[in-house]
């Protein structure tokens, strides 16, 4: 399969846009669950607003949050798929910068040094764009997710050591969630990236964060800390927007890899309630998207 | 638990009136502020034409859309999605805002701290949250972008909205050294304990 890149742009563009204005299924269900569950009533209220604003958004054809995020890109390449990767990577970022101009979207990039807004939602770097391989014949994934500061300010690393063992994992999983408060947004998705060297670990826990909620991790073992992190993190209060109750996050997610015999590093990135994202899927039938 | 509508700018009795866990409805002037604007004011000394006494200040960057200038859009900008950012970033300036330029609510979400909620008794300020992340619904609350200044630092300008019913927000902070997210956070601390022996941490 031959892919088109003016469609890799427009989809690129349309993407931004549609990760902006609608959640994804998984997300509303799991606000009215926890809406349902939550006992506080000062947080059933702020949960409250957070379900209408997502009605609002709709009917409204407005973008959820004021914060675009920065723009992350990640496409799967399948087996019979024909592509120019460098193309593919300038369609990408060709069709970031039209979605902010064309939409008119806040563009919250800037370069780091100099601070300087090119108002495209682009600079050096960014959107970072990271391209896998499936076995999949005849198709290729792009998947979107514009990711909000609030909760990406609040980002850890800790290269614990292999006598600190789980429990080091598990404590620092909770006091990260302690520090970040109200900050990131809560009800979040919590990520954590356990093992790998350093820069794997972090990409792990930002591949949590933005996992749908429902799914679990491949490994057994991580997908036995996730539910054992999900309940005891709903056991510390900090509540929606950190002003208390039962609903601190929808769910702990880990994502794991193999690590070095002197090593037990740990990760932890949070996805704030309004977890954004989209995905458009080319085969020989079309573009369809989805979340 | 009272409701409070004011309408901008309030005076200093008016907001020594809030408690915490109050809601508050806002009318009339509502001042957009931003990491940037605000270190362009205060780490560099740069002047602003507004008058920003009695005012409240949302920690904010909009979307916005350039149209042509008319009555409704006199700055050739129309609001087009307008909610708040973690205010924590802009902890350290509290105290200028409300000392140098007079402010005396802010608008944020996420909560301040220590310093923020000394400076809130000692001037007469107030900190109301806003549910970070419903922008949509916010815009609803959003009349107008009336004036701009600073818009070199665009997005990051100095914003002045008009707004209608811009609310209900929540007094988290009050000017009586009462702040529900230090109140949360003690209470969490408190619990951390109790999970992490759930997990079968033993220390």
């Amino acid at each position: 399969m031959k892919v088109d890149l003016r469609q890799v742009e427009d989809a690129a563009r349309e993407l931004y846009v549609r990760a902006l204005k609608v959640l994804p299924p998984d997300i509303k269900e799991a606000f009215a669950r926890v809406s349902r569950a939550e006992s506080d009533s000062t947080a059933k209220s702020i949960l409250g607003t957070m379900i209408r604003n997502i009605a609002v958004a709709e009917q409204t054809d407005n973008l959820l949050c004021q914060d675009t995020g920065i723009p992350i890109y990640s496409v799967t390449i399948g087996r019979g798929v024909e592509v120019d990767g460098a193309l593919l990577k300038d369609a990408i970022r060709s069709g970031c910068a039209r979605a902010t101009k064309e939409h008119s979207l806040r563009s919250s990039v800037v370069h780091p040094i100099t601070r300087k807004n090119e108002q495209t939602s682009c600079g050096p770097g960014v959107p970072p764009i990271h391209i896998d391989f499936s076995d999949h014949p005849d198709e290729l994934v792009i998947e979107m997710v514009p990711k909000g500061s609030g909760s990406e300010n609040n980002s850890w690393l800790r290269m614990a050591i292999p006598a600190e063992g789980v429990a080091a994992i598990k404590t620092f999983v909770i006091d990260c969630v302690l520090d970040a408060g109200g900050k990131t947004c809560p009800p979040t998705i919590v990520g954590v990236g356990v093992g790998g060297t350093s820069d794997l670990c972090v990409a792990l826990a930002k591949r949590a964060a933005t996992r749908p909620l429902g799914s679990a991790c491949a490994d057994a073992e991580g997908a036995k800390l996730e539910r054992e992190l999900t309940e005891a993190v709903n056991m510390l209060g900090v509540g929606p927007q950190g002003l208390g109750g039962d609903t601190t996050a929808f769910a702990v997610h880990v994502e794991i890899a193999a690590t070095h015999i002197t090593m037990n590093p740990v990760a932890v990135n949070m996805q704030c309630h309004s977890a954004r994202r989209a995905s458009a899927t080319f085969t020989p039938r079309g573009v369809a998207y989805g979340f | 638990m009272a409701h409070h509508v004011l309408a901008t700018p309030v005076t200093e009795a008016q907001v020594r009136a809030l408690r915490i866990n109050d809601t508050v409805t806002l009318e009339g002037t509502l001042f957009g502020i931003r990491d940037a604007n605000q270190i362009a004011l205060f780490d560099k000394g740069r002047e602003t034409r507004f008058d920003l006494n009695g005012h409240a200040a949302m920690h904010t960057a909009p979307n916005v859309r350039r149209v042509e200038p008319s009555v409704e859009h006199p700055t050739g900008y129309a609001p087009m999605c307008v909610g708040t950012t973690t205010s924590a970033r802009m902890e350290r300036f509290t105290r200028p805002l409300l000392e140098k330029q007079g402010v005396r609510l802010i608008v944020g979400k996420g909560g301040l701290g220590a310093g923020s909620l000394a400076a809130f008794g000692e001037r007469g300020g107030a900190y109301l949250a806003v549910i970070g992340g419903t922008a949509a619904l916010e815009t609803t609350w959003v009349e107008a972008i009336e004036d701009v200044d600073m818009d070199d630092l665009h997005p990051e300008s100095l914003w002045k909205f008009r707004v209608r019913g811009f609310g209900p927000l929540l007094v988290a902070m009050d000017s009586h050294g009462g702040s529900l997210y230090a109140e949360v956070e003690t209470r969490a601390r408190g619990n951390r304990e109790g999970a992490l022996s759930r997990l079968g941490v033993v220390k």
